[in-house]
Parts: structure tokens; C-alpha cells; sequence
């Protein structure tokens, strides 16, 4: 009933190519940016946002990213957590060296230095492809963590090899360090995000997107049709990276404050970013939300309702909260193989019939 | 013959049967990979959970001891029996052929003609679930895995090379076991693809799904067919780390190991597995015995990695790959 | 969709647990690589507690909780748990993660909430002029690396000159923590040092022993965790290393350790902060208490190894320390910031030790505002593989202090300078 396109006249190109084209999209899309931007850093508290949105935030950012490679250019990968650890160590050896310089900017740098570092491991994906591919990235997951892990270098010399993130500010507002605020954390994260995934929405849409799509879709025939696979698998590689190696500094600097390379950016990180993005939906700026958010809160909900709610020991509790997710991302792969994003665009379509179907 | 090459010859050796115990893992994955196109993440955790039930069985656990105790209050542990070994190990497959059916059943059966990365994460969500089972059935503390291995160093190999080159090499004796168990199961694996009916059906099956099911072959039988026999390569696996580092939940990163092999080998060869496993055991111990101390040691994980990805850039589909063809 | 997002605001809202008066939260591991080191630990933590409940009607009248929260040894998931049971009035973590320890200093001291990590943990909190929050007395890594080399000075006659001394660590911040100080001393006694890392999980040690046979160290010495304690002790006897020149650090030193690799396992060597197994009497008031009662934590099977009498240790210095607390604030509901307080002016004495039904289990310490570390003393004690018990070979062995208070001086001045921490204390 609200939800059409009957009566939205469209008088010009640029307002026919809108991301939403449908006012109650648009409506809808302000609202939630109003809420997450004006009321939700008012009210969050300590517990919200360290156990669920400063991490959702962040593994959105990576799971857009891990999308840009895998689901638009169709390069599997499992180096994710190593890029995240070269984006926190970058963060790390740059706010250490240049304390006066903003954080802001040496998150983006750090998301910079981690896209040169994804072209190098990008380049087998030339002559590798698909599962070999998947697993060829491993390599740059176990060299990239035994390398911070080894050099002395990258956590200035400190006894133990862990790194903790001094206090910096933005504005006179810490957002790394002991003293940070839940709200400024979130906000932080947040600003980052709504760029990111802005700048990621309308990159997928345009030249760039389309050559990805091209080569994901079947390399072959994009490179007759004019694309070159070296710079659009590249770039791809670049982007994605910059993106995961964002995430990566957010995640040290903001939610953890310290870390240590091997835990925090271990394999398990890199598979957890894929099951986002094949749960939400390969392919799609909103199904990396959808499945970051799946993947962050269901732990945490199931974990709450079996130990806070039922009061069961927490061991047995863990084990049957491994269980539930296992056989729900198992379910859902059945049900919707295509995801959140897939049962998101099905929803719309009946939205935009209802109440009349015929 | 100098230190240095002694060291060598033991290192390599000993890199060779590290080998064949990744080849134990990748066996499972190519297995699976071959018959049904599935890259089969869970193969570490079907390794666990069979060295697990082993275990159990062995010891006369009661299943599900915890959830029962905390759900009636009862204080069940043990039944307070002991299995000898081989009834354990056969009951224990037979344990590995239920799952496969019930994978079949639940799993499987519904993801026909989905996408190969559907599958994989299809995979990962099963690898997450009997993590999860495992533990609950069996408990989460280390369990110490005896059926009759032998341990150490094997005196005889070290005698016989003491005589001959002046130092004793060192093999141990459950590496031997090991290699002649892979031995074994390459033997009758290849008999059994060669010269059975229902190896024939799963070679059909392997070359093409749907020639094979218009000549009448159940694609669902040969499924738990092979997910059973994957499930006994499992247990085998299972059995050899187990024995050597107890069982507990870092059994099922073996998986990490395989992968490399793997790809090394191609996803579909089982003597690429083997060669693989051989190639990259040899390989990375070798390397962290002499590189290691040089560039600071704890190389394995990644240097197994870099190898198979060098010999990759040669060879895109792994030593004994099938070949890709690929038309527009 | 609306009343799934409703039901899921309800449980996370509701998911803190009831207020009780003195909240000791248990962050515990009974699941993921290293819950066979975690279960035993957090058993005897909580057993303890419930000891004094059932026993005593709590610590001056109060009654203790001790929620627990797993962490799987994942340092977010110890992150969730913080925030988690912050909330609830949390007097004092105790994570037995090295990892989640480093994570969780900044962030208690921010909310004043005291940490206590005995024998883990960052070492340099020792001092207490940076540290405010931290505790990790009895002992801490420097010292278990300086007790073992001195151990080994006084098996050599007090000359290591010349010697080789291996070390077999776990490849993360818990194992690096003692090469510092490994590297100091053999400066100072002239022995040679042999860094070998193993990856965690370190189910696969073939080469790193292949390196020990060609090297022929002298001595080894293990930091290692989990798994990787029983495949190094399994190999180490497959190669015929010596076992009696084979020593682990306490947290290499468990039942889990040396049981898998059977008659192998003989003669191995680890340090020990603390006395184990049932000869002291506190066993009969847990038995009466606890475990006939039915109330003990987990499944029951782990009482009186090592790792559980290490939990039941911390617990029992955790709960004199609330003692203290509510001696020097003169209430028994005390909060976090007073239990710090309690923390620094905390000794416990052998009589005190004694009086608990735990005597001559651990050493006499006090704590000052200056000092968050202990003597740091430690024993020795070896595996009999056919009885299956360890036995102390040594008393109390005190650390080297001339070497070790400059690093943690140095380690802890970095820190500060890093954070911009002014010294207390003065």
C-alpha cells in the first residue's frame, strides 16, 4: 500500500538511477540513518556497545569488503584475518610513530597500506581460481600472522609481542583507549561505516562494479568483451582490502585496545567474515549488514537466553550455542541459499503488491 | 658423511612420514571432493568426533552424561565397562556410517545443484554442529586415546643406521604404523574403486552426475557410501593424532594441515593426496629444521602454504588435478 | 520480525544475573582448544566460593556469587564477559588468559575494578607505581624463568657456563613473556639460549624436537599451553630426551600434561607456585560441604589435580583479599574500588595459610602499594608416571631479583610512557 512505485514520477536520469529508487525505501532508509545518527548514541551504554554494535559496525565494514572481492569479483578468499592484522598493525606502528596526527587519518592509511599488501597476494588469482584460489590466500593468512608475530618491529619491541592502543582524540572526544565513551566509540565506527558502505554502494553500480561483475560472472568472456582481468581482479583485491584493512584498524584501535595477532586474526576471523557474507548474501551492500549482524548477535542472544535466561551451566551451554549455529547456517543455506539479502528482496516484492496480490 | 647431511637424511624422512599423516586427513576431503564436487570442511571435525567416540566407546562413557546429569540431576559417568579396542573401532565406524546417512538425510539431499561454495559453507555449519555434538556427547577435557599403538623410537631402524652411517636416525614407531595404515587404505580404496560394483558406481559417479543417474545408479546411496567411507578415513586419522596428542578439540585443526596438501595434490587425485602429503611434510620440515632458526622458527603453518601456492603458479589445478577446461 | 527484535531486546536487557552481594565473576573456558586447562581451574575457583557459602554463610556475612562466563580463551568473547558482568557489581576478574589479561588492563583501571592474575598475566604489572589495578602475586612468569635457571645452577653447582638451555614456547604473548628475562640471565651465567616457537595449537612438533636432538641442549624449559604441553612432553620422550632436564613452567605442569604420554612421561619436571593433590585438611570441609552435598561445579571429576588447586587458589586469595577490604572499610558489602584497596594491603601469612586447612600449600606474600607481585618464589615438582602423582622435589626457590626488577621496571616505564601514566606512590 506504501510501499510502490504508482504515483513516483521520475523526471530526470539522475533521479531514475537512485540507489532507492521507491520513496518508502528512501523514507525508510533516512529514518534508520536518523536513528543510528541522532538517538542511538544517546542511549547505548557500555554493554551494547562493546558486546554488539561497535563489533557488528566493524565486521560490516569487513564483510562489505570480503563482498566487493568475493561476491562481486567472485574471488574467494580466506586471507581476511590477515588483512585485518595488517590494517591493526599499520594503525598500531602509525599512531605510535605520529601521536599528533588524527586517528581518522591513520585508519584510512592503515586501510591504504592494507590495499597495497592485498594486490601482492591478489596477483596468484591470475592464474588460480575458485577453491584453489580460497585456499591459495590462506598462505597470506598464516605469513602475514607469523610476520607480526615474529618481527620485533611491528609491536616496538614490547616483551610479549601484544599490542595496546594509546588514547587518542577526535574533537576532544577519546575514541581509542581505556577512557572512551560507548557513544563516542559507536559514533566513531558509525561515521566510518555510513561512508564505507556509501562509497562501496555506489562503486558496485558504476564502471568499476560492472567489470567485477563481468569477471565474476565468467572471466572469459569478460576479457573478449574488452575488461582486463589483471587490473579489475587487482582493483578489486585494492578495494576489498582497503575496506578489511579499515575494519581491521577499527577492531584494534576501537573495540579491543590490545591484541595479539594470532588470536584476534587467526583463521577463525577469516571464515567468520565469509559466513557473513554467504548468510547475508554474496553480492550485496545489504545482505554484508544482514549477515554481520546475524553473526554477531546470535552468539550473544543465544548465549544470554541459555545462560541468563535458563540458567544453564555456561559450558554446556557454549556447546549447544556451537550446535544451534551450526544447524541454523545450515538451515539457512537449504531455505535461502542466496542468503538474507535474497529473503529481504522477496519480502520487498510482496511488500509492493500487498494488500492487492492480483 | 658429514653432520649435516645425516641431519638432513633424518629430517626428511621424518618430514615424509609427517606426510603421510596430512595424506590421512586429505584422503577424506578428496574423497568427498571427487564423488560429489563438496569440499568438505567438516573432514577435521569428523576426526575428532570419531577419536571422540572412540574414546568413549573404549571407556564406557555414557553419552550426553553432562546434559543428562544436569537436566534429571542424575550423576551418570560411566558405565563401567572396558572395550577392547577392535569392537571400539568397529562400532565406532559404525557410528561413522549412521552420521553419514543422517548428513545425507538432512543435509546433502536438500543442496543438490546448489553452487560448489553453498556446499563448502553447508560444510562449515556441519563442522560447527558436531563440534558442537562432540563435546556434549563426550565432554571437552583431553582424553588420552590408546588402542594398542606402539610410541617412540624405533630401536631396530636406529641400530641398523647406526651401523651403517655412524648415527642412528631417528623414526618413530608410530609414523611407521601410520604409513603402512595409508598404505593399506590407498590398497583397498583402489581395489574397492577398480574392482567392486559399487566402485565402479563411484567412479561413474565422479565423472558425471547425471550419466550416472540416467543409468540407474542412486546418487543418494553413493553419497552415504562415500561420506561413510570419508567417516572411517576420519576415524583412521582420528586414531593416528589421537594417539599421539590425546584427543581434545585442536584435533579437528588438522583440517589445516590437509588444505595445503590438497591443493598441492589437486582436490581430486588420490595419489596426488598421498604425493602431496609426501611433497609437503618433506617440505616444511625441512625448511623450519634449516630456515627456521635462521628467520625465527614457528614457520610450518605458513611455509606448507607458500609451497603449494608456488607450485601453483605452474601448475593451476595441483599436481595431479584433472585439467581445467574452459569454454566460453 | 518486529516481535523477534522484541524478544531479542528483552533477553539482552534481562541477561545480566541477579544482583547478589559480593559478585566474583568467573570468566572460564570449558569450551575451545584449551578448555582442558580451563575446566579443572574454574571448578576449583568456584568450589571454593561455595565452600565458604555453605561453610561460613559466605565472607563476613556476605554471600559470594561467582557467575560464570565463558570465554572459549577468545579474547572478544572475554571482552563480552567484562562488559557483561561489569553491570552486576563485578569486585575482581580473573580471566587465566594471558590474552584477555593484556585486554582487560586498561579497562579496569579505567572503572576501578581490581584484576588479579596469579602466574599469568602481564609480568610488569608487578609494579604496582604503574599497575594501580593489577595484582599478580604469588609469582609471575619472570620469576618461574629465573626460579628454573636457578634450580639448575644449584643441580649444577652454581656454573651454567657454557650450558645450552633450550626453550620450547608457545608462539604467542604468554610464551614470549619469559625470554626477556631467559636472555638476561644467560648474559649473566653464560649459558646459551635456544629459542624454539611453536604454533599454537602445536599439535605438530615433529621438527622442532628434531631440532632439540640435533642441538642437544643441556636443559629444556616449556612454556606451553594446552595441547601443546602433551605433544611436546610425548615427543621429548620419543627422541629419549632426558626427563629430569625437561622443565615446564606451572602452566605446563598439569595431569592433562604428562597422563597422555603414559611411562614416557617419568621423571618430567615442572615448577609449581603451589602445593597439589588431597593431604590437606581444607579437602575434608570441601568433601563435607561441597562435594557430598552435591553443589560441586562441573562434573566433579577434577578435584585435587593441579590446575584445580590453582583455582581454589586464586579464590582463596581473592576472598582474604575481600577480607581485608571489609576489615579496612569497616563494611562487609564492599565494592570494587575498596576490594583494590584490600588487594594492596593484602598478606597473607603461613599461619593464615594454616588456619584455612591449607598449610604450607603456598608462600607467605604481602602486597604494597609499590608491589603487586609477591616473592615470586616457586618449587619444583616432578611426575612419577607409575603412581601418577606429582611430588615437590624442592621448597620454595626465590627468583633473582637483581635481574628481574630492572626489566619490570623498564617493561612497566615503557608502558607508562606509552599511556601516559603518572607514577603513585611517591
Amino acid at each position: 500500500m506504501f510501499y510502490r512505485e504508482a504515483g513516483d514520477f521520475k523526471t530526470s536520469y539522475v533521479d531514475d538511477s537512485q540507489t532507492f529508487p521507491i520513496r518508502f525505501d528512501r523514507w525508510r532508509y533516512y529514518a534508520i540513518l536518523a536513528v543510528a545518527f541522532g538517538a542511538a548514541p544517546l542511549l547505548i551504554n557500555d554493554y551494547w556497545a562493546n558486546a554488539v554494535f561497535v563489533p557488528f559496525l566493524i565486521y560490516a565494514i569487513a564483510a562489505i569488503g570480503l563482498n566487493i572481492l568475493t561476491g562481486y569479483c567472485g574471488q574467494v578468499s580466506l586471507g581476511t584475518g590477515g588483512f585485518m592484522a595488517v590494517g591493526a598493525y599499520a594503525c598500531y606502528k602509525l599512531m605510535t610513530a605520529f601521536p599528533e596526527v588524527s586517528i581518522l587519518i591513520h585508519v584510512l592509511l592503515a586501510g591504504g597500506i592494507t590495499a597495497g599488501v592485498g594486490v601482492l597476494f591478489g596477483l596468484p588469482s591470475l592464474r588460480i581460481k575458485g577453491f584453489y584460489l580460497a585456499v591459495a590466500t590462506l598462505a597470506a593468512q598464516f605469513f602475514l600472522v607469523w610476520l607480526f608475530n615474529k618481527v620485533p618491529w611491528f609491536y616496538n619491541y614490547s616483551a610479549s609481542g601484544q599490542i595496546s592502543a594509546p588514547e587518542r582524540t577526535i574533537l576532544g572526544h577519546a575514541v581509542t583507549g581505556a577512557n572512551t565513551t560507548a557513544s563516542a566509540k559507536y559514533f566513531f565506527c558509525l561515521v566510518i561505516l555510513f561512508a564505507l558502505a556509501w562509497l562501496a554502494r555506489n562503486l558496485t553500480r558504476g564502471t568499476v562494479g560492472r567489470k567485477w561483475m563481468a569477471i565474476r560472472d565468467m572471466d572469459i568472456a569478460a576479457e573478449i568483451i574488452g575488461v582486463n582481468p589483471l587490473t579489475t581482479k587487482l582493483s578489486a583485491f585494492a578495494i576489498s582490502s582497503f575496506y578489511i584493512g579499515v575494519a581491521g584498524a577499527l577492531f584494534f584501535a576501537v573495540y579491543l585496545g590490545a591484541a595479539e595477532v594470532g588470536e584476534a586474526f587467526g583463521i577463525q576471523k577469516s571464515f567468520l567474515i565469509l559466513f557473513m557474507i554467504i548468510i547475508g548474501g554474496l553480492g550485496s551492500i545489504f545482505g554484508s549488514f544482514a549477515g554481520a549482524a546475524f553473526m554477531v548477535l546470535l552468539p550473544v542472544l543465544l548465549k544470554n537466553v541459555l545462560v541468563g535466561q535458563l540458567g544453564w551451566a555456561t559450558d554446556l551451554a557454549a556447546h549447544v550455542e556451537l550446535m544451534i549455529v551450526g544447524a541454523l547456517i545450515v538451515i539457512f543455506l537449504i531455505a535461502e541459499p542466496h542468503g538474507l539479502n535474497q529473503l529481504w528482496r522477496l519480502a520487498k516484492e510482496k511488500l509492493r503488491l500487498w494488500p492487492f496480490p492480483h | 658423511m658429514s653432520d649435516q647431511i645425516l641431519f638432513a637424511m633424518e629430517v626428511t624422512l621424518n618430514g615424509l612420514m609427517a606426510g603421510v599423516m596430512y595424506s590421512l586427513v586429505a584422503l577424506g576431503f578428496v574423497l568427498i571432493f571427487k564423488a560429489s564436487g563438496i569440499f568438505n570442511y567438516a573432514q577435521g571435525v569428523l576426526a575428532l568426533f570419531a577419536a571422540l567416540t572412540l574414546v568413549g566407546f573404549q571407556n564406557g562413557q555414557v553419552p550426553f552424561a553432562h546434559l543428562i546429569n544436569a537436566i534429571f540431576g542424575t550423576n551418570l559417568h560411566h558405565f563401567g565397562w572396558h572395550l577392547p579396542a577392535v569392537v571400539a573401532i568397529i562400532l565406532t565406524a559404525a557410528v561413522m556410517v549412521l552420521l553419514a546417512m543422517i548428513v545425507e538425510k538432512f543435509v546433502l539431499q536438500h543442496l543438490v545443484n546448489q553452487a560448489p561454495i553453498i556446499l563448502f559453507m553447508a560444510t562449515i555449519g556441519l563442522a560447527y554442529f558436531l563440534e558442537g555434538l562432540g563435546d556434549i556427547m563426550w565432554g571437552a577435557d583431553i582424553k588420552k586415546l590408546d588402542v594398542g599403538l606402539p610410541q617412540g623410537a624405533n630401536e631396530a631402524f636406529e641400530a641398523v643406521t647406526d651401523s651403517v652411517f655412524g648415527f642412528g636416525l631417528y623414526i618413530d614407531n608410530l609414523d611407521i604404523v601410520a604409513t603402512v595404515v595409508a598404505a593399506l587404505l590407498v590398497l583397498s580404496l583402489t581395489l574397492f574403486s577398480q574392482y567392486t560394483k559399487y566402485g565402479r558406481a563411484l567412479r561413474a559417479v565422479a565423472d558425471d552426475h547425471q550419466a550416472a543417474l540416467s543409468v540407474g545408479i542412486s546418487l543418494r546411496f553413493i553419497w552415504v557410501l562415500v561420506w561413510s567411507i570419508a567417516g572411517i578415513v576420519a576415524l583412521v586419522a582420528g586414531i593416528m593424532w589421537g594417539s599421539k596428542s590425546g584427543v581434545q578439540f585442536s584435533l579437528s585443526l588438522i583440517a589445516l594441515k590437509a588444505l595445503p596438501v590438497l591443493m598441492l595434490g589437486g582436490f581430486t587425485s588420490i595419489p596426488g593426496a598421498i604425493v602431496g602429503g609426501l611433497i609437503i611434510g618433506m617440505g616444511e620440515k625441512l625448511f623450519e629444521f634449516f630456515a627456521g632458526p635462521l628467520i625465527g622458527g614457528a614457520t610450518e603453518n605458513w611455509f606448507a602454504y607458500v609451497l603449494a601456492l608456488l607450485f601453483l603458479v605452474f601448475r593451476p589445478q595441483g599436481l595431479f588435478g584433472e585439467k581445467i577446461i574452459e569454454r566460453v | 520480525m518486529r516481535k523477534t527484535m522484541t524478544a531479542l531486546a528483552l533477553a539482552m536487557a534481562t541477561a545480566t544475573p541477579a544482583m547478589a552481594e559480593l559478585v566474583v565473576p568467573n570468566l572460564s573456558y570449558r569450551t575451545g582448544p584449551f578448555a582442558a586447562g580451563g575446566i579443572p581451574y574454574a571448578d576449583g575457583f568456584n568450589d571454593y566460593f561455595t565452600l565458604l557459602n555453605e561453610r561460613d554463610g559466605g565472607i563476613g556475612g556476605e554471600k559470594v556469587a561467582t557467575p560464570e562466563c565463558e570465554t572459549a580463551y577468545n579474547t572478544e568473547k572475554g571482552v563480552e564477559c567484562y562488559e557483561a558482568t561489569k553491570g552486576s557489581g563485578a569486585l575482581v576478574y580473573n580471566p587465566l588468559s594471558t590474552g584477555i589479561t593484556y585486554q582487560l588492563i586498561p579497562k579496569v583501571t579505567a572503572d576501578n575494578i581490581p584484576l588479579y592474575t596469579p602466574g599469568y598475566g602481564r609480568t610488569s604489572a608487578a609494579n604496582g607505581k604503574v599497575f594501580s589495578n593489577v595484582f599478580n602475586y604469588p609469582a609471575n612468569y619472570w620469576d618461574a624463568a629465573s626460579v628454573a635457571i636457578k634450580y639448575l645452577l644449584d643441580e649444577n653447582g652454581g656454573d651454567l657456563e657454557g650450558k645450552k638451555i633450550a626453550l620450547v614456547y608457545h608462539n604467542s604473548a604468554y610464551g614470549k613473556e619469559p625470554i626477556p628475562t631467559l636472555s638476561a640471565l644467560a648474559a649473566k651465567h653464560g649459558f646459551e639460549l635456544v629459542e624454539i616457537p611453536v604454533d599454537s595449537p602445536g599439535q605438530e612438533q615433529k621438527s622442532q624436537w628434531l631440532q632439540i636432538r640435533r642441538d642437544k641442549p643441556d636443559y629444556v624449559l616449556m612454556w606451553g599451553w594446552g595441547v601443546m604441553n602433551a605433544v611436546a612432553i610425548q615427543e621429548a620422550a620419543n627422541i629419549r630426551f632426558p626427563m629430569e632436564n625437561f622443565i615446564g613452567v606451572w602452566w605446563s605442569g598439569s595431569e592433562n600434561d604428562v597422563l597422555p604420554a603414559g611411562d614416557g612421561a617419568n621423571g618430567y619436571k615442572s615448577l609449581a607456585m603451589h602445593g597439589t593433590g588431597m593431604d590437606y585438611p581444607v579437602y575434608a570441609d570441601l568433601k563435607q560441604y561441597v562435594y557430598d552435598a552435591g553443589k560441586s561445579s562441573g562434573a566433579g571429576d577434577q578435584v585435587g589435580s593441579v590446575l584445580y588447586s590453582r583455582g581454589m587458589y586464586a579464590a582463596l586469595v581473592i576472598s582474604e583479599a575481600i577480607r581485608k577490604a571489609q576489615e579496612l572499610s569497616g563494611h562487609a558489602a564492599i565494592n570494587a574500588a575498596e576490594l583494590r584497596d584490600g588487594f594492596e594491603a593484602l598478606e597473607i601469612t603461613e599461619a593464615r595459610m594454616a588456619e584455612l586447612g591449607l598449610p604450607n600449600f603456598g608462600q607467605p606474600f604481602a602486597s604494597s602499594c609499590e608491589d603487586h607481585g609477591g616473592p615470586g618464589a616457586a618449587m619444583i615438582q616432578q611426575w612419577d608416571a607409575s603412581a601418577k602423582t606429582w611430588s615437590l622435589i624442592t621448597g620454595f626457590i626465590a627468583p633473582d631479583d637483581e635481574v628481574l626488577t630492572p626489566l619490570v621496571m623498564g617493561d612497566s616505564a615503557a608502558f607508562a610512557a606509552e599511556n601516559n601514566i603518572a607514577e603513585r606512590c611517591n
